[in-house]
């Protein structure tokens, strides 16, 4: 078999593969969106009372019924189900009662930042990891070793919003280095890049620092243990070069599992990422995530859900071809 | 396959990002950096910028100007009105002449038109305005010619012209449009002080002067209000010196009585915090069980422990600012046990074998409930429950969240919270009317009384102010005779203001205060020292 028909032949089961998760995708999403819209309707929170704030408390309960029935928050469930389907289908994500704008807005105001801070982190945090934990294999049980497991623990013990007042009490207060939060500076008069990168730095640092232990552990433990397989000590036996030897034959082999790692480690990044924009004051999805929640705004709930388990499906799909992509031995079928 | 997380949603935001483009938020032009802007951060951020939906409707807006304004004193002067309002004899029709020459931010004159269109879209049931509940005594308003507006009444409201500080929108920037979903709500027009340029919800919102504005070319270029919910974070970043004045908790205010360079300020306010004593709870229908816990309490302590100093003791719903308010109803500051006892003792309550007093029967104990997410009255009703334990009262402190509270404030105590420094009528009618027995937030513990009733309708009806005194001094006695509520402290707010900031003239708050009445109430008149 020559290689240009096993690349074509493996593309298409790649897109077989991919139709086919799609299929399982709607009745997936379906269930998912159904399932938040049940769970709605057992919450026992008014969002009328919600939306009025602090006036409900002088709000006469007619007035209430009356901006309910402008909602139809009190229509049966599978009315309002219908409603929010039909208008999905022509591209209309609902009015978010808790923000009080279209949640297509909400969504495009802020979902680039807690995007641009996930991706950020997620970048620092593969190349330190990779780098760092490969270091500490080469020298299993060596001082960096140690020192690099020990501050992985302990970091992983600590939480995150305290990483991030912390990095503010030393970079921000007493070094004076660098912003103590927002997105840019308060009085700039427009979104500076630069300004902007700058007032990322400790975010960015912080989310990559608390998500960092799980990874470098992995890589490490990976590492180490391929620099014992066969393949790996043929190649020393061989004569090549340690860096060669470590990088080219030992990380290798470790990066595999690492694919997976990554998959199923991005919901508990963006969990972090909602953290650390509470601490920063960064105008991401996490304060109006918990707000729409709190105030049972369906529709901002539906489409964050709806898109999470979008995230979800991709990630696993991806994770899967890619997977796929780099060890030849694995079928796709 | 990835395990769900509960805090796993905003990932979802990364790929609608595909669908909906990022947007930034757009460059602004008019606001120069340095000098001219004067920056401020709060916790609370408003989800709409529109007076019809709720902003800023006691004035102090900085973006929108009502009829009627308040002056340091929360006295009623002047502003889109030339004049107050004059009011007919039969307190039914009021009358209000608009100044001339004033415009929009976006060059429209201000006419009738204009206010008639903004009272009409908080009385339109199709807008999901709160405010409604506040004007059920307006029939109609109507404008009889360019410069005239006349409200008229379905009942004499005496406190009618307080509800006229309500910022007045530009009707032709909203007529036909869906007011609840109108884009003027984030970007709004208005003919105050300040014109926005741009709002980044979750982050700031940019206000630049209105060289045109009526009342005078504001001292300053422009305006940041920084929104940072979290305390310790909006402490912080007042330390690294971002903000010129910043909205702080009392106790983290302290902290910065030794940083040199800031000011504390400390505001009184209208806003206080009491136990309802529900008539249905078969301990608290009990008078003399009311009464003494109104003495037992020990609201000293209370405002120096609980609050960190800031605040003062409450008799009553009318705060000692206010003209309305009657001193003979202030008891003593301090726990005074010995009368506490004696009034049980009088009633027939008698110690039991552990210490708590049992009547026919009946163990002197009781559930009292509070918003668990709420620390300060969490706090005081763990006070309240030590107070009560020293005079043979056992309570049950019950921390639950709202929906939990509701169904239950008919037979169980709550740490309740409320208070406008306005007018009386204001939330007492609603609070302590017999009216409004057992309607949700209104009254929930059906306090029911002659007197009350008729001297709230007194100062709700009557137009001659020696007279309305007269009449919220009968409700106050009544109140601190029935005891339906035990008031236990005022609250001040606290800002920290940088010592270079001129002009700051702090004014009794309600409890609503974000970018609306704030301490900044009066921005346009503040420069700072360079």
């Amino acid at each position: 078999m020559t290689a240009p028909t096993r690349t074509r032949r493996r593309l298409a089961e790649a897109g077989r593969v991919a139709r086919r998760r799609l299929l399982v995708a709607v009745p997936v999403l379906a269930a998912t969106s159904a399932g938040m819209f049940a769970l709605g309707a057992a919450s026992p929170v008014d969002p009328a009372q919600q939306y009025a704030g602090a006036a409900a408390f002088t709000t006469s309960e007619e007035n209430l019924a009356q901006i309910r029935a402008n909602w139809g928050v009190d229509d049966p469930l599978p009315v309002q189900y219908a409603r929010w389907v039909g208008n999905l289908l022509r591209g209309d994500l609902g009015w978010s009662t808790s923000r009080h704008e279209p949640v297509a807005d909400v969504l495009a105001a802020r979902a680039g930042w807690t995007l641009l801070l996930v991706g950020a982190a997620l970048a620092v945090v593969l190349v330190a990891s990779l780098l760092l934990g490969t270091l500490a294999a080469y020298r299993r049980g060596g001082w960096f070793d140690r020192a690099l497991r020990t501050s992985a623990y302990a970091i992983q013990s600590v939480p995150v919003f305290w990483l991030g007042l912390a990095a503010i009490a030393v970079f921000a207060l007493s070094l004076g280095w660098l912003p103590a939060g927002g997105l840019t500076d308060v009085t700039a008069t427009r979104t500076d890049p630069a300004d902007v990168a700058r007032h990322l730095i400790l975010p960015v640092g912080v989310l990559a620092l608390s998500q960092a232990p799980w990874f470098v552990l992995f890589i490490r433990d990976s590492v180490a243990d391929s620099l014992r397989d066969d393949h790996v000590l043929a190649a020393r036996a061989r004569g090549l070069p340690g860096r060669t030897v470590l990088f080219g034959h030992a990380l290798r082999t470790g990066l595999l599992p690492f694919l997976t790692l990554i998959g199923t480690h991005l919901p508990e990044l963006v969990g972090g990422a909602v953290l650390v924009e509470t601490v920063f004051s960064l105008p991401g999805l996490g304060a109006v995530t918990v707000q729409a929640a709190l105030g049972s705004d369906f529709p901002l709930l539906a489409a964050t859900t709806l898109a999470t388990t979008v995230v979800v499906l991709t990630a696993n799909l991806a994770t899967d071809l890619a997977y796929a992509a780099a060890d030849p031995r694995v079928r796709l079928e | 396959m990835p395990r769900p997380t509960g805090l796993r949603l905003a990932a979802s935001a990364a790929v609608l990002l595909t669908l909906a483009a990022c947007s930034a938020p757009t460059a602004t032009s008019g606001a120069e950096a340095g000098g001219g802007t004067l920056v401020v951060a709060t916790a609370g951020e408003p989800d709409t910028l529109n007076p019809v939906l709720n902003y800023g409707v006691d004035g102090g807006s900085l973006i929108f100007d009502g009829l009627v304004g308040r002056d340091g004193r929360n006295q009623l002067v002047p502003a889109l009105a030339r004049e107050l309002p004059s009011v007919s004899d039969d307190g039914r029709t009021v009358t209000a002449r608009l100044r001339d020459g004033v415009v929009f931010h976006d060059g429209t004159p201000l006419t009738a038109r204009d206010v008639v269109f903004t009272y009409q879209a908080v009385l339109d049931e199709k807008v999901d305005s709160t405010l409604r509940s506040d004007l059920d005594m307006l029939a109609s308003v109507t404008a009889p010619d360019e410069a005239t507006v006349v409200f008229t009444l379905r009942y004499a409201y005496a406190p009618f012209l307080q509800r006229l500080a309500l910022g007045i929108v530009p009707a032709g920037a909203l007529a036909g449009q869906d007011i609840n979903k109108a884009a003027f709500n984030r970007q709004p027009i208005g003919t105050g002080p300040y014109r926005v340029t741009s709002w980044t919800p979750g982050d700031r919102l940019v206000l630049a002067a209105n060289d045109r504005y009526w009342g005078g070319r504001p001292a300053n270029k422009s305006v940041v209000v920084a929104f940072v919910p979290d305390d310790n974070v909006r402490a912080q970043r007042a330390r690294a010196g971002e903000f010129d004045a910043a909205e702080l908790p009392p106790k983290l205010a302290t902290g910065f009585d030794a940083q040199a360079g800031y000011q504390v300020v400390r505001v009184p306010t209208a806003d206080y915090r009491g136990v309802m004593l529900p008539m249905g709870n078969p301990v608290t229908a009990d008078v003399a069980v009311r009464r003494a816990l109104n003495a037992a309490v020990d609201r000293v302590a209370m405002v120096n422990g609980v609050l960190g100093g800031a605040g003062e003791p409450a008799y009553g719903p009318v705060p000692p600012s206010s003209e309305f308010a009657e001193p003979s109803v202030a008891g003593t500051p301090t726990a005074d046990p010995a009368a506490a006892t004696a009034l049980l003792d009088a009633a027939g309550w008698r110690p039991g074998p552990d210490g708590i007093r049992v009547k026919d029967g009946t163990r002197a104990e009781l559930s009292l409930m509070y918003p668990a997410a709420d620390s300060l009255r969490k706090e005081l009703a763990l006070a309240v429950t030590a107070d009560a334990k020293k005079i043979g009262i056992a309570i049950n402190p019950a921390g639950l969240t709202w929906d939990a509270i509701t169904p239950r404030m008919n037979k169980d105590a709550l740490i309740m919270g409320y208070g406008t420094p306005y007018d009386p009528d204001f939330v007492s009618y609603k609070l302590f009317h017999s009216d409004f027995a057992g309607q949700g937030f209104f009254n929930p513990g059906s306090y029911a009384s002659g007197v009350t009733d008729r001297a709230l309708r007194e100062g709700r009806a009557e137009a001659d102010p020696a007279r309305r005194k007269a009449a919220y001094a009968t409700f106050q006695r009544q109140l601190a005779t029935d005891v339906p509520w035990v008031f236990l402290t005022y609250l001040e707010h606290t800002y920290v203001v940088r010592d270079t900031v001129d002009g700051v003239t702090a004014r009794v708050e309600p409890h609503e205060h974000d970018v609306a009445n704030s301490l900044w109430w009066n921005i346009h008149t503040w420069s700072r020292r360079s």
